[in-house]
């Protein structure tokens, strides 16, 4: 296999929670634990054996500062160990363990998020990541600027309602073969929740938790019969101001994926972190995904949408299908920020049979 | 507790406020006081295009941009969504549209509401208008709205200096969030223990160390810990240290002393003030037991049970 980088790095293990609106009797530590024991088992590692750990989760979600810390003790952060944590989705923790391993200091990562949106009201909570001068003190919730987006692209003709409602209720299918999924099956479409989306075209609400483990070269053929190498990786960032931005395209998600060379081969599956049924219209553009190409067999955002998990989980889902023998080469796709504002893109490959 | 029972979790309100105090660059404050005088002033992007709202720098090239204009407060709906259920907050207390508006004169389009009358009243293509908050401050909500209006497109940006007298230079950003905070299985326990005056930690299947008070997890091996021991009352002061400055709104003399106490039966430490003796008799390896007050949720300070001292090699693995 080649690679363009100076280590070969693969997905070797990938676990998740069973994603649920709400996890009152279990604090962060509590509900991340058993992900991170079955993760570490799917390997055969021991917690101390680990070479760098990296974790990606919200303050703002946990409504306290410092809320990482809280998880820390599920890693065994004792005696000390090289770690790191992103405020973000997890995907972009997964970024930073896979730099650390390319610079030669570690051999294998362990990369976990989380979050509870159930303490709070995420599209509030949400506002608070928005421009604090111009938008934030009118606070746009996440449905508003998606739903602004929605009809952005209905009124350039490339969706409609329908087309929009086929998208949830195709994902929610999709995740009937997904035990962790919050939402599968039918789901009515519903009423509007911000006019064109309806709530079949939003994402549950909910809390979660998943985590990857990383390895390099034959350390991860050790780890792993059929390693999910990740043969490219790049993450790319747009201007905040929705105004500046053409909504109905991706040019960072493009951007990403062209660095990550996507465009070098065809996919078979493709796992997009679209927390809105529109979003996945502007992806499958800006990805160039014909319909040869299983986009979210799991079921996607819309069965189950973690906050700071749900990237990541993404990456592992892709992973897991190579792993189980059923893709040869994948891009899964991370997203963060209104509007597709940052986007994450990776392409993972099996080993040729 | 049978295993079907679903766990008696606590729940509280907890209120997340934060009123922070932003300075503005010359570009945000001569936007946010033309706002205030009922002006609205864009920039010139290093491509000749005019931005509204304004940045201080290129969103392309990154350069400074300074070049300040005057547009229209009319202009086009770019795209809109209908918010049939306003959430607290948010502009208009009625169902509204949020809407991209690109102002005459503008090749950018700001976000805010529109007033309409329902979804039916909103298209694309759309012209709008201003409409002025009552009081103004200097904030992007000195734009109450936008409203529904007549009119083709008109004018073109026109040069502003961006001087006003009184400038506004910066902005309080105030948010809060409500949540309801729930401090899982392991803490429940330990604060409804606390609430019958009992100490309460939890015992590592693995290396046997009782964490107090207790998270869930062992952090030196990774696993839960399920195993529950009730620990002290008595304890043994490991550290401490001499508080000489008061703090606002706690009513306690200085000096006092704050320590580490090992709980009899603890595998780590937790902290307390200790009272009873004078400040400067207090000691490593002084024995103590919690002193409650009446209606209170956790030991007032701790005070000297009057047994012997504890010998070093007893707490010197708790330091
Ligand atoms: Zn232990």
């Amino acid at each position: 296999m080649r690679t363009r980088y100076a280590r070969e790095v693969a997905v070797v293990a990938f676990a998740q929670s069973d994603h649920q609106r709400r996890t009152d009797e279990l604090s962060e530590v509590e509900m991340v634990m058993p992900v991170l024991h079955q993760v570490l088992a799917a390997t055969g590692l021991k917690a101390g054996e680990i070479g760098f750990t990296c974790s990606g989760s919200s303050d703002y979600l946990a409504g306290r500062a410092f809320s990482f810390t809280m998880t820390l003790d599920g890693v065994g952060a004792w005696p000390p160990i090289s770690e790191s944590h992103v405020e973000t989705d997890g995907a972009w923790a997964l970024y930073e363990a896979w730099v650390k391993i390319q610079t030669g200091e570690a051999d294998t990562a362990l990369v976990y998020s989380y979050g509870k949106s159930s303490p709070g009201s995420v599209r509030d909570v949400l506002t608070r990541q928005l421009d604090p001068y111009y938008l934030a003190p009118l606070w746009p919730d996440s449905v508003a600027l998606a739903a602004l987006q929605a009809q952005a692209l209905i009124d350039a003709g490339e969706t409609d309602e329908q087309a929009l409602a086929a998208i949830g209720a195709r994902s929610r299918t999709a995740a009937g073969s997904n035990p962790h999924a919050q939402l599968s099956g039918p789901v009515p479409q519903g009423g509007y929740q911000v006019r064109p989306l309806r709530t079949g075209d939003c994402p549950p609400i909910g809390d979660g938790a998943a985590a990857v483990v990383l390895a390099a070269g034959d350390t991860a053929r050790r780890l792993c019969e059929r390693p999910a190498w990740i043969t490219g990786i790049d993450h790319r960032i747009e201007a905040h101001g929705l105004g500046l931005r053409d909504l109905t395209d991706s040019l960072s998600t493009r951007t990403a994926a062209e660095h990550a060379g996507l465009f070098d081969a065809p996919v078979d599956t493709a796992e997009l972190h679209a927390p809105f049924s529109s979003q996945e219209v502007v992806l499958r553009k800006a990805l160039g995904l014909g319909d040869a190409v299983a986009v979210n067999p799991s079921g996607g955002a819309l069965a189950a949408n973690p906050m700071m998990a749900a990237g990541l989980i993404r990456i592992g889902e892709a992973a897991a299908r190579i792993h189980r023998g059923e893709s040869r080469r994948a891009v899964a796709h991370a997203t963060s920020g209104p509007c597709l504002q940052q986007n994450l893109v990776a392409v993972l490959e099996g080993d040729p049979s | 507790m049978t295993a079907a029972s679903p766990p008696e979790v606590l729940r509280a309100p907890l209120v997340v406020e934060f009123p922070f105090t932003r300075s503005l660059g010359p570009v945000q404050s001569a936007f946010l006081t033309g706002l205030r005088e009922g002006v609205v002033l864009g920039v010139r992007t290093s491509d000749g295009r005019v931005m509204v709202p304004p940045a201080e720098y290129d969103p392309v090239t990154a350069e400074e941009i300074r070049e300040l204009v005057e547009v229209a407060p009319t202009g086009t709906v770019t795209t809109w969504a209908w918010n049939g259920e306003p959430r607290p907050q948010q502009p208009l207390g009625t169902p509204f549209a949020w809407v991209l508006v690109r102002l005459d004169g503008a090749d950018t389009a700001i976000l805010h509401a529109l007033d309409a009358p329902g979804p039916d009243a909103v298209s694309t293509g759309m012209r709008v208008r201003v409409r002025w908050a009552a009081e103004r401050t200097g904030a992007i909500t000195d734009i109450a709205c936008f409203e529904p209006c007549e009119g083709r497109e008109r004018g073109s940006a026109r040069p502003h200096d961006g001087v006003f007298a009184d400038p506004v230079t910066g902005i309080v950003a105030e948010a809060r969030l409500d949540y309801t905070y729930s401090p899982g299985r392991a803490q429940t326990a330990y604060i409804n223990a606390l609430s019958e005056r009992r100490t309460v930690g939890e015992r590592c299947p693995s290396c046997h160390k009782v964490y107090v008070p207790p998270r869930g997890a062992c952090p030196t091996c990774g696993v839960a810990t399920t195993d529950r021991v009730e620990v002290g009352p008595a304890g043994t002061v490991t550290t401490f240290c001499i508080v000489n400055i008061k703090a606002r709104n706690l009513d306690i003399e200085v000096p006092y002393v704050y320590a580490h106490i090992a709980l009899d039966g603890a595998g780590l430490a937790l902290h307390g003030r200790i009272g009873g003796i004078p400040y400067d008799q207090v000691r490593m390896g002084l024995r103590v037991e919690p002193v409650w007050t009446d209606g209170g949720r956790y030991p007032d300070h701790y005070r000297p049970t009057g047994e012997p001292d504890a010998d070093y090699d007893a707490y010197k693995e708790l330091l």
